[in-house]
């Protein structure tokens, strides 16, 4: 009994990196592909403020190409943790989503200082039992029970929204509901552990403490208190890796997206690193059928593309 | 139907899914207030409607209805066999990983309907809302393509109705884009428009006639899309440079496959044809600036168009090689676009994945290369000459697509007196499409024209009428829509025609060279003809 709330998590880990780094493998080995910009371009020093680019220039290629990382993060900080492109274009859904997701994020620094807490607590004690741990303490329950708060209220919201504005509703699929009742039952039931057994959090620190030390000692408490940080344990363990294998891996997603895509004006250079992979591209079979094409997967892509269609007709 | 209930209403039913009624779309501001006055939609024709498929009050593509069982299904299999060649990496590299991200990362939030001017316009008819296509996209995706549950995903039925009106629906959209600027997480909703067009064009043979057999085809065939060849070109060419001489007081004259020359200019052949003072006044302001650059009379090199980056990967690629091989041939330093927008990104930017080696010869957009000029004095303008009212359109293609947003404004606050430039309310990347983008501006069949006018264009017509807002509103009193894109202007003309703006109200529309050549000290006065319009 006391090993199941161990074992749980660490298949969810295990689950959840090894999707989050296939996802990333995934969508990083794609092919090369046509730019495809938006403007602004966040790391354009100087310009990316009213959306310009270096193709202001005249002769642009002779020019350094300078590009800010720190525009860039400018632009995501504040996008990944306060939602700004949703604040902006749809205030509606913002209520509710912002705060689901700001409670995500304060759930997961939740965890993450229990982790390392419990790291801390294992290798220097001492530090840990001073005012050092009571301020980790205090902020442990700070973010775990306004993200387990926030989340709830967004969840909720978002189940609201999703089953009521008849824009979404048409587009909303069984999957969508299960999502949110999933995070609503996940959340609920540890926010309720939480308030009437295990206040402070210990129950829940010694759990982490095991976690991150590979002691799976069994958890103090009464039957009752021990179940329900076992549920909590196990229904958020699920949660952790049922995620990476739905659309709910949009975090992922949404760094190929900017950087990949939105933001991705690197210039092919005469001469350049990106020719020699232009040229494999341009060497695959096509097969597309129509009669202008006429692809039959031997035609690779250079030839219909220098197919001559003039003979004869522009004189 | 006046609007669709659900996505799955695509599979059912033999009528329209939508119909536009004029007095239900958001009023116009003054002096167009009253949608009385305003012309309405022409309906279609009982044997158009008999012949075609009718997704709502117009037709773009002409797609016959199936007589038989086996052409549903053969429109339904062509359909799935093009479906599936855009998920495989050698037939679709050039989109797979933006289509790939669009299709499996959209959140449904519905963020991005508020952005589309299309769907604002219709009075919020669903059928226009940028993520309606798209989430019959996704569901044929993750049925067919996944095999995924449907109620993970949701469902669609596959029939030749949703084949054939999701192929007109993505002529309903102009591929600006402004909706993948709004989405909270990268989606891009346009982009799937485009891939559903490349599905019925690279697999299905099926394009707007204008955009293929009278668009891109023509061009490979005989240089252009206007039908001129080589000869004829050059011949229209010497015609403008002899009638802008006479207006201008000094010789005009376009050099012609100059090998050589620091800069191959390529302008939209519409524009010789459609706006040729346009061509003029570049050759007069290269002249005058000094510039050592030529035009080019080699196959497609004289006309920038390239359709297929509306619809068809294979016939942009064909045309982007083409124009770069006139360039290397010559010799050039660099290819320098007209006011064209679409031409800017399709040689620009999308090519940029096609042309290597001495085809790889540098592209730049003509703005940058007017402002030097402006800058460096060569030049003279004599601001007094452009003392009326101007406001600016930004062009979707360079604007928000390339981030050429401010040399244009730096040329006409030079050229024009304080005080009369407008800005449009957005402008800059945040602009909204002329109406004419992707192809709409050159499509005019049954009375496509008719719901271009009302629905992709109404929001400009809004945008230029609030930007003159505060001007005198007589047929005399002339104001300017400076719209440095061949494309945009040949919508701003036929909205222009449309609702009588010019005669009415002395709206008048152009590029920005105009303006420019309008203010030379060295010219005669007088260049601005207001019968443009």
């Amino acid at each position: 009994m006391e090993l199941i709330p161990y074992v749980v998590a660490y298949i969810a880990i295990g689950v959840f990196l090894i999707a989050c780094v296939a996802r990333f493998f995934m969508w990083s080995s794609m092919p090369m592909h046509m730019r495809w910009e938006l403007y602004p371009v966040a790391h354009e020093p100087g310009r990316a403020h009213y959306g310009g680019s270096y193709l202001e220039q005249v002769d642009w290629w002779k020019k350094p190409r300078e590009t800010s990382l720190m525009g860039e993060i400018k632009a995501m900080v504040p996008e990944i943790l306060f939602l700004v492109a949703l604040k902006e274009h749809n205030k509606k859904m913002w209520n509710v989503s912002f705060p689901f997701h700001f409670g995500l994020y304060l759930v997961i620094g939740c965890t993450m200082l229990m982790m390392g807490s419990a790291v801390l607590g294992a290798l220097w004690p001492s530090l840990i039992s001073g005012g050092l741990g009571q301020v980790l303490r205090l902020a442990i329950m700070a973010c775990g029970y306004g993200g387990l708060g926030l989340s709830l209220l967004g969840a909720v919201g978002l189940l609201a929204r999703r089953m009521s504005a008849p824009e979404l509703k048409d587009f909303t699929v069984a999957a969508d509901i299960f999502n949110l009742v999933f995070f609503l039952v996940a959340f609920g039931l540890t926010l309720v552990n939480l308030v009437v057994f295990d206040r402070d959090f210990s129950r829940s620190f010694a759990f982490i403490s095991g976690l991150v030390t590979f002691n799976m000692v069994a958890l103090p408490g009464s039957p009752l208190e021990v179940w329900m940080t076992v549920a909590s344990a196990v229904l958020l363990g699920l949660l952790v890796a049922y995620i990476p294998l739905t659309h709910m891996s949009h975090f992922i997603g949404k760094y190929f997206a900017y950087h990949a895509i939105r933001w991705n004006d690197v210039p092919n250079l005469k001469g350049g690193v990106q020719e020699g992979p232009i040229g494999v591209m341009l060497n695959q079979p096509i097969g597309w059928r129509a009669p202008h094409i006429e692809g039959d997967g031997t035609k690779t892509w250079a030839d219909v593309a220098t197919r001559d269609f003039s003979k004869g007709k522009t004189k | 139907m006046n609007q669709p209930k659900s996505v799955k209403d695509i599979a059912r039913g033999d009528e329209p899914l939508a119909h536009i009624e004029v007095s239900r779309q958001p009023p116009l501001p003054p002096p167009y207030d009253n949608p009385d006055d305003l012309p309405p939609i022409t309906p279609l024709t009982d044997a158009a409607r008999d012949k075609y498929v009718v997704l709502d009050d117009t037709i773009a593509l002409n797609i016959p209805k199936p007589t038989s069982r086996e052409e549903e299904e053969r429109l339904v299999n062509k359909f799935l066999d093009g479906f599936h060649r855009l998920f495989n990496e050698a037939d679709n590299w050039t989109f797979l990983q933006p289509l790939m991200m669009s299709v499996e990362h959209c959140a449904k939030c519905q963020t991005c309907n508020e952005a589309c001017h299309i769907y604002e316009e219709s009075g919020h008819n669903p059928l226009y809302r940028p993520t309606y296509r798209s989430e019959i996209f996704r569901r044929i995706y993750f049925k067919y393509i996944k095999n995924a549950s449907r109620w993970v995903h949701g469902d669609i039925d596959l029939n030749w109705k949703t084949v054939a009106r999701l192929i007109e629906l993505a002529y309903r959209c102009n591929v600006c884009r402004r909706c993948a600027q709004t989405c909270p997480i990268g989606v891009d909703n346009a982009l799937l428009a485009r891939e559903i067009r490349k599905v019925a064009s690279q697999e299905m043979g099926i394009a707007p006639v204008e955009l293929h057999e009278r668009g891109s085809m023509l061009q490979l065939e005989v240089g252009s899309s206007t039908g001129m060849n080589s000869l004829v070109v050059k011949d229209n060419v010497e015609f403008i440079d002899e009638d802008m001489s006479e207006k201008l007081g000094f010789e005009v004259k376009t050099p012609w496959d100059k090998k050589g020359a620091d800069i191959l200019l390529i302008h939209n052949a519409g524009e010789i044809m459609a706006w040729p003072e346009n061509v003029g006044c570049f050759t007069a302001l290269f002249n005058a600036a000094g510039l050592n650059w030529t035009m080019s009379s080699e196959l497609v090199a004289y006309d920038s168009i390239n359709y297929g980056v509306w619809y068809d990967d294979v016939q942009f690629a064909r045309t982007a090689l083409l124009h770069a091989r006139a360039a290397k041939d010559l010799g050039v330093k660099k290819i320098v676009l007209g006011e064209c927008g679409h031409a800017h990104k399709a040689l620009t930017v999308i090519a940029d994945k096609v042309l290597t080696g001495e085809m790889n010869v540098p592209r730049e957009s003509c703005m940058p290369l007017l402002w030097e000029i402006v800058k460096s004095g060569a030049i003279k303008f004599d601001r007094s000459r452009n003392d009326f009212p101007v406001t600016l359109h930004d062009p979707c293609n360079y604007v928000r697509l390339m981030g050429i947003v401010m040399p244009q404004r730096h040329i006409l606050h030079e050229i024009m007196p304080p005080g009369r430039f407008r800005e449009m309310t957005p402008h800059g990347v945040n602009n909204y499409c002329c109406g004419g983008g992707s192809g709409f501006a050159i499509m005019s069949g049954h009375n496509f024209g008719d719901w271009r006018h009302h629905m992709s264009g109404r929001r400009k017509f809004r945008q230029v009428l609030e930007a003159f807002s505060n001007e005198p509103m007589g047929p005399e009193d002339y104001k300017y829509i400076c719209a440095p894109c061949s494309n945009c202007k040949g919508q701003l003309r036929d909205l222009i025609a449309y609702y009588d703006a010019f005669e009415k109200h002395g709206i008048c529309y152009g590029g920005l060279v105009e303006l420019m050549v309008n203010a030379m000290v060295d010219a005669q006065p007088g260049f601005m003809d207001w019968e443009w319009h």
